[in-house]
């Protein structure tokens, strides 16, 4: 076989197939390979050529039967590529289906021990703060009080805003068949007070805060921040968990009751432009929603931020190692988070409902 | 070899946004040697080679590979610049959801019609040049420093470049390893013919593989001192680069 011209990556390329079948075809030891009238060759033709002189069952040392005319600068590239083990390394075995599940079930064992040990922390750490409150962070407490809370406004008003019109222009148009559009505003009420506000701020605090925390934590103990934190003999879960937990606790309960405002707000919206007066509509929400509604959605929504900032540091602190260990961590921090706020709102559906609230 | 100049660097203000850290550098790398861009931390050596490689554009200046300009080049052009060079960032930089083997085939595959049993072929290959080749179904999290340092010099390498780029090769590394990838680049710039430029500052590193270096000084904006490392270690002229080269504080 004679090669002429160019033998690097895009000559290879074009010789590959042909020269492969030829030399399978040929047999062992019954092929040799003129490089004569090669100008150029680089690693990849150094390779192809190492390649085919193994096809050919050529052991490196018995090259030179195989490959003649090679010009002198070429040499020292065969011989690195002939020096190449190039074995077929078996790649590790795939995992079977059973091993899969097994190890996922492990896996999933794993998380929850973790998460319930972190729990046990949390509240540990909690108590403790709660017995002797200057050992809170305050200031780091209300730094993310003001990034989870106040920072947040915009978007809790516009999911509001928006939720609260939706929700009312939605119901009018049934209502309206039968002259009953002003009870609309009962429907606004009650269920962006019991219900939505606090569902819809969760979500947003979740999506918002919940990753942040994950990903704050996460890469502080990529970086061995916690590490360091722990050395120096500062428990990680004071210094870094109780100040967010307690922020997102204080914080949701003020953007949920700002939440409930603005929903209502979008809902008069509707109302004015069905031709009722701002008055008639507060005096049918005033009217109808009572204090224990309020109370109700206060109380979960409490909970909630409560389980929102725990989920997020927690998903945080059991970063792993890698590139993609922080995204992971984010991604089951909000997963999680929303999860857990729609579990804990269906127990409270059932418990309120049994309190007759 | 080495006498073709490949790279020539002409008036290069390099910097970010208009800020020049370093002013009006003027050098030529030849074809083959293994050349060193040095100096104190934060000199804007790292910055220089960003320049040159294309990443971050130069405040103004020139940067000629095989007399193209890297800072004007454009779509094919640039491709065409960008495939003659090879990068191994300080990190590896490799691709930490690819396996060892999976991060050196993928230039391959992007940027060559080769088969796929070539293409593995060829990693192999470059793979056991850097002496990785136990490693191809490990993944960078699964390797020290000096392991992740050697197979991103086998993916730089993957399309045989005819110049490599090495951003702080040794740093982090113990004796024994750093003695080893440097043993490693002598080898491949004496086999595979390959220019290397390498910025850093481990002097023991400088000595044993450089041909030339050039130093850059953070007050003057510019180049201090050039030539050979063994030299200038000992050439009392300039007494920051003679301290410098004999760790005088």
């Amino acid at each position: 076989m004679l090669f002429s011209g160019r033998l690097d990556a895009p000559g290879v390329a074009r010789l590959w197939d042909t020269a492969v079948k030829t030399v399978k075809k040929a047999g062992q030891g019954k092929i040799r390979i003129d490089l004569e009238s090669v100008d150029y060759m680089d690693m990849a033709g150094a390779t192809f050529i190492s390649y085919l002189s193994r096809l050919s069952g050529r052991t490196p040392t018995e090259q030179s039967d195989f490959v003649t005319g090679v010009k002198k600068e070429f040499a020292p590239l065969l011989e690195l590529a002939q020096k190449s083990k190039n074995e077929a390394l078996a790649p590790p075995p795939k995992v079977s289906y059973i091993e899969k599940t097994g190890e996922d079930l492990v896996t999933f064992l794993e998380d929850a021990k973790m998460f319930i040990t972190m729990v046990g922390e949390i509240t540990v750490a909690l108590f403790s703060c709660l017995k002797n409150p200057s050992r809170v962070r305050w200031a780091d407490t209300w730094m993310v009080a003001e990034r989870s809370g106040v920072n947040a406004l915009p978007i809790v008003a516009l999911i509001s805003f928006i939720v609260g019109l939706v929700m009312a222009f939605q119901a009018a148009i049934p209502m309206r068949m039968f002259g009953a559009e002003i009870y609309v505003a009962n429907l606004i009420g009650i269920a962006m007070i019991r219900e939505l506000g606090p569902l819809m701020t969760a979500i947003v605090l979740a999506g918002r805060s919940a990753s942040a925390f994950a990903a704050e934590i996460g890469t502080m103990k990529i970086n061995e921040e916690i590490d360091a934190l722990t050395v120096m003999g500062m428990e990680p879960v004071r210094f870094l968990i109780v100040p967010r937990v307690i922020a997102a606790t204080l914080i949701t309960p003020l953007l949920t009751v700002f939440s409930n405002f603005v929903g209502i707000l979008g809902g008069m919206v509707v109302i004015l432009s069905l031709g009722y007066p701002p008055i008639a509509y507060y005096n049918q929400v005033v009217g109808f929603v009572s204090w224990e509604d309020l109370a109700g959605g206060l109380v979960k929504c409490f909970v909630f931020g409560l389980l929102i900032a725990a989920t997020g540091c927690i998903r945080g602190y059991q970063t792993l190692r890698g590139p993609s260990a922080v995204g992971d961590a984010t991604t089951r921090a909000v997963v999680s988070s929303i999860i857990l706020v729609a579990v804990f709102d269906g127990i409270f559906s059932i418990i309120f409902f049994y309190l007759g609230i | 070899m080495m006498n073709e100049t490949i790279i020539n660097v002409r008036h290069l203000f390099a910097g970010y946004n208009n800020n020049a850290i370093m002013e009006d550098l003027n050098f030529d790398i030849q074809s083959g040697e293994v050349f060193v861009i040095l100096g104190g931390s934060g000199c804007g050596k790292s910055t220089v080679l960003k320049h040159m490689i294309g990443l971050v554009p130069p405040v103004s200046g020139q940067i000629l590979i095989h007399g193209e300009d890297m800072v004007t080049a454009r779509g094919q052009e640039r491709n065409r610049l960008l495939a003659g060079i090879g990068v191994a960032f300080q990190n590896g930089a490799l691709f930490g959801s690819m396996t060892v083997l999976e991060n050196i085939m993928l230039p391959l595959i992007e940027f060559t019609d080769l088969p796929r049993e070539a293409i593995e072929a060829i990693a192999r290959v470059k793979l056991d040049l850097v002496d990785m080749g136990h490693a191809l179904y490990l993944l960078p999290d699964e390797l020290s420093g000096g392991m992740k340092k050697r197979a991103a010099i086998a993916r730089a390498m993957a399309l045989d470049p005819a110049i490599l780029f090495l951003d702080e090769p040794s740093a982090g590394l113990d004796p024994l390893t750093s003695a080893e990838l440097d043993r490693l680049i002598l080898e491949l710039a004496g086999s595979l013919k390959i220019t290397f430029v390498i910025v850093t500052h481990e002097l023991d590193s400088i000595l044993a593989i450089s041909d030339r270096v050039i130093m850059l000084g953070k007050e003057e904006k510019g180049i201090i001192a050039q030539g050979d490392p063994k030299k200038l270690k000992v050439d009392p002229s300039n007494p920051y680069v003679y301290n410098f080269f004999n760790r005088n504080p």
